[in-house]
């Protein structure tokens, strides 16, 4: 009990910034699916067994216009797929978390992600429970604010205009944080000069897929170069 | 459009399973007991930096910079965050007041 509540202790305040990014978020969601005339109950639903903001949003959209099974599943693996980059960088970090170890890959959003990539636990907190602690806490928020979402059902006001930059300040505080640990600068510039040339040739609603084909083609073209002088 | 329940069921369930296959499959393909591949490796060493320097980009996917305000609140709360994180090293200030800082800017500057 005592190592339980000496993670959450210690996982809580690194949440603050997805608690105000995801209840905003997860409330403009509930909002979205309740004027698509969707329930309460499958917009709880879907928030805790999908757990994808951006392909919940697309799935506004996708019932909006009324959807195709088959296009439904597709177009979850493409938006989803940078995903696919979470697990690879988390095999090791995820090597020995037992039982809780399905939850965890399960609740791997990009801000789970986020936090995870940098927060490291003190020797006295237990990583694994901090890891779950952060995992669930988010959850619990995006779960929470989508069901607040559907209860109000009214317009996001004036005064949280803008309040979703949270999000936008949390990646730019990593990647702050990251360059100024790192001693090779260059995967970060991958990251970002392939991406900002792919929103430009793709736009912004195609661009992502192309990004991560680019990325690992680059890497791969680095991979000498980048071992030679590694990042960490 | 009004749905059925299990219309629904199928809808979100296929989604849900979708998202479960994009995150799990690496950690079936790549089990904990076997040595990873070189290149796992070197991928899970330079992938964390290089995604959050795309997820930076992908935030900013629907700013425009070719018309007004130029992207100009952007720019300066992340100016802003950046070098108060740098500074004071304070993660929840610095987005705190990046934040604030950008709510401001849009909803009464520009």
């Amino acid at each position: 009990m005592k190592k339980h509540l000496a993670a959450l202790r210690f996982a809580f305040p690194h949440t603050l910034p997805v608690l105000s990014g995801y209840t905003v978020l997860g409330a403009a969601f509930g909002i979205l699916m309740t004027r698509q005339g969707i329930s309460l109950l499958w917009i709880a639903f879907s928030s805790i067994f999908i757990y994808a903001g951006s392909m919940q949003f697309v799935a506004v959209a996708l019932l909006a216009t009324g959807f195709d099974l088959t296009e439904t599943f597709v177009m979850t693996l493409m938006v989803n797929a940078r995903h696919l980059f979470y697990g690879i960088s988390f095999i090791q970090k995820y090597k020995d978390m037992g039982k809780i170890k399905p939850y965890l890959i399960f609740s791997l959003t990009d801000e789970t992600f986020s936090l995870l990539c940098n927060a490291t636990p003190p020797a006295d907190v237990s990583a694994k429970w901090f890891y779950f602690y952060i995992s669930l806490l988010n959850h619990i928020y995006w779960v929470g604010g989508s069901v607040l979402g559907g209860i109000l059902g009214v317009l996001i006001d004036f005064w949280t205009n803008g309040l979703e930059f949270a999000l936008t300040a949390l990646f730019i505080v990593i990647f702050t944080d990251q360059w100024r640990h790192a001693k090779n600068h260059v995967p970060a510039l991958v990251g970002v000069s392939s991406a900002v040339i792919c929103r430009i040739v793709f736009g912004a609603s195609d661009f992502l897929i192309p990004s991560m084909a680019m990325i690992l083609i680059v890497l791969t073209a680095l991979k000498k170069p980048l071992e030679r002088r590694p990042v960490k | 459009m009004s749905y059925s329940g299990t219309e629904l069921f199928l809808f979100f369930g296929l989604i849900s399973l979708g998202t479960v296959i994009t995150r799990a499959l690496p950690f079936l393909i790549f089990r904990e007991n076997r040595k990873l591949p070189k290149f796992v490796k070197y991928l899970s060493d330079v992938l964390p930096f290089t995604t959050i320097g795309m997820l930076v980009v992908y935030c900013l996917k629907d700013v425009s910079f070719t018309s007004a305000p130029f992207a100009l609140p952007e720019i300066i709360s992340i100016a802003a965050i950046a070098i108060l994180h740098l500074v004071k090293k304070n993660t929840l200030l610095s987005i705190g007041i990046g934040t604030v800082l950008y709510m401001i800017l849009i909803n009464f500057v520009f």
